[in-house]
């Protein structure tokens, strides 16, 4: 396969990238953001594919690995298994903003985090290559995924926010950096694993407790 | 040019003919899908030909546009048909009186008399249907206009004849990402379009839950017939627009020899064949959206279609 087809290749994954992170936002039930989230990771493992085959470099082989292993299948197993069902079969997450205002809130965060990436690509002289796709992609599944965590009221639909922010710094991170030592890469997918299970588990106290995730039933402190 | 005037007119006529036959084959398979067995392909000429022949029952309350309606439902699509690629892959002679939102615009005057005649007999299902397909409709809009310009942008024109082999041109071209966010927007619209299951259950037939349908209850005869027909038609002239011009432009005729136009009427039949398939397995497959939720749907494919503009700006 030549250089272009390539980078066009890159491209198409990051427009379906960018596109299953605005589905987590549209989503109105848990397990349809799961899904979401399960889809941009295949996504994010199949642009470093792509970049380790351009680069011709290992490590991204390694990161397509770990990401496929860890992301679309251990964390969304462990998050079934820990959290419970009673959390994830929920179907209407409540949430501050309605779905068709949050989607066009989410294309103003993209928009934006194209004009920020556009300066930092001409200083960075990257312009013209696979960063071009990644970097905005990336800085866009970063906001959105904070705009997730800020929006959205429940535990679940906010743990698959902060993943998937995790998911958009590793998109631009590919491309910026391809030779990141292999050890960086597995501390981070392993981390990612260890907040996963420890948020799942969390969740799955406050859920036995309190009766609800709700963060607005959960305003003040005390014992019980 | 006498040529050129006379495949215009034929497209016109693969329109008029075929359009029932796609209906057909959709409810059919839609029947298969669900282990029945369903009303034979040929069951919409069978239904245009028997209202055709029935007497036709005006309500003494309905004005003029009552009576209008069914006519301009009827013609619109045939005007768009004129504007639009169906068989052949260069222009014809009516190609340049108008480009894709001139379509749009027609098709949207159709639209516009079938509401009105629906809230001029004063049955209460006519009105509400009427504003819900409204709702649909300007909720529609903005993504049928950014989908355009996206497409107009990319090909430089927005003539459907020039844009159509701008998208794969090198072929590598057809997925380019704004390219298939484009398809998937504008996917979404022609469900929202033309009533198909997401949005509207077509085969439904409890009055309050209706969208599209209920706008046609109050008519009978020969009335009846044409805005069946209408929709038909307008239905097949928003697959000829999405397959030919968006998503496969290939097995049109190239040359202008009468043989090669005759062999591209199978050819564009077995493309929309293969899309009524996909459309079947997605109809099966998904329950019908509450009425509240439909902004959500149309909300994602602006979303999409955006998108699919900025990646190309960008």
């Amino acid at each position: 396969m030549t250089i272009s087809s390539l980078t066009q290749l890159n491209a198409l994954t990051g427009g379906l990238f960018l596109l299953s992170t605005f589905g987590i936002i549209a989503m109105r039930q848990v397990l349809g953001c799961l899904k979401m989230f399960i889809l941009q990771s295949v996504f994010l493992a199949i642009s470093a594919l792509l970049l380790g085959y351009l680069h011709l470099s290992i490590h991204l082989f390694a990161v397509a690995a770990i990401t496929l292993m860890v992301k679309p299948v251990l964390i969304p197993y462990l998050l079934r298994q820990t959290v419970g069902s009673e959390v994830t079969a929920r179907r209407e997450i409540s949430q501050l903003i309605n779905i068709p205002t949050s989607l066009l809130i989410a294309v103003g965060l993209t928009i934006l985090s194209y004009f920020v990436a556009k300066p930092l690509l001409s200083v960075s002289g990257a312009a013209g290559t696979v960063t071009d796709v990644n970097l905005p992609i990336g800085i866009a599944c970063l906001l959105l995924g904070a705009y997730t965590v800020t929006v959205r009221r429940e535990a679940m639909p906010q743990i698959i926010g902060i993943l998937t922010m995790e998911n958009g710094a590793f998109f631009a991170g590919i491309s910026i950096a391809p030779d990141l030592p292999l050890i960086a890469e597995l501390s981070a997918a392993f981390d990612v694993l260890v907040i996963a299970l420890v948020m799942g588990i969390l969740t799955r106290k406050i859920h036995e407790r309190i009766g609800s995730t709700t963060v607005s039933d959960l305003k003040t402190l005390k014992e019980v | 040019m006498i040529s050129k005037i006379f495949f215009n007119l034929l497209q016109v006529i693969v329109v008029m003919a075929f359009s029932p036959l796609v209906k057909g084959i959709l409810s059919r398979l839609e029947a298969m899908v669900q282990s029945k067995r369903g009303p034979g392909i040929l069951q919409p000429y069978r239904d245009i030909w028997k209202l055709l022949h029935k007497e036709e029952v005006v309500s003494e309350q309905t004005s003029w546009i009552f009576r209008f309606t069914p006519y301009v439902v009827f013609v619109t699509p045939i005007f768009v048909t004129l504007l639009i690629p169906v068989l052949t892959n260069y222009p014809l002679f009516f190609a340049f009186m108008g480009d894709m939102l001139g379509g749009g615009f027609i098709l949207a005057l159709g639209g516009f008399f079938a509401t009105i005649a629906a809230i001029d007999t004063g049955n209460p299902y006519g009105p509400m249907g009427a504003s819900r397909t409204r709702m649909v409709g300007f909720l529609a809009e903005p993504v049928f206009m950014i989908v355009f310009f996206t497409v107009s942008f990319v090909a430089g024109s927005t003539i459907p004849y020039i844009v159509q082999e701008a998208w794969v041109t090198p072929l590598s071209n057809f997925f380019e990402p704004s390219h298939v966010l484009v398809m998937l927007a504008f996917f979404m619209l022609i469900i929202a379009e033309a009533g198909r299951l997401p949005v509207d259950n077509p085969s439904g037939h409890f009055e309050l839950a209706m969208i599209d349908e209920s706008k046609t209850l109050e008519y009978s005869g020969r009335g009846a017939a044409l805005m069946k027909w209408g929709s038909a038609m307008k239905f097949f002239v928003l697959l000829c627009i999405f397959l030919n011009v968006l998503v496969s432009p290939w097995g049109l005729a190239r040359g202008e020899g009468l043989l090669e136009v005759f062999i591209a009427v199978p050819l564009v039949l077995i493309k929309i064949f293969v899309f009524i398939l996909f459309l079947v397995i997605i109809e099966s497959s998904i329950a019908k959206l509450r009425l509240f939720r439909i902004p959500e749907f149309l909300g994602a494919a602006f979303i999409t279609s955006i998108a699919a503009m900025i990646m190309y700006f960008f």
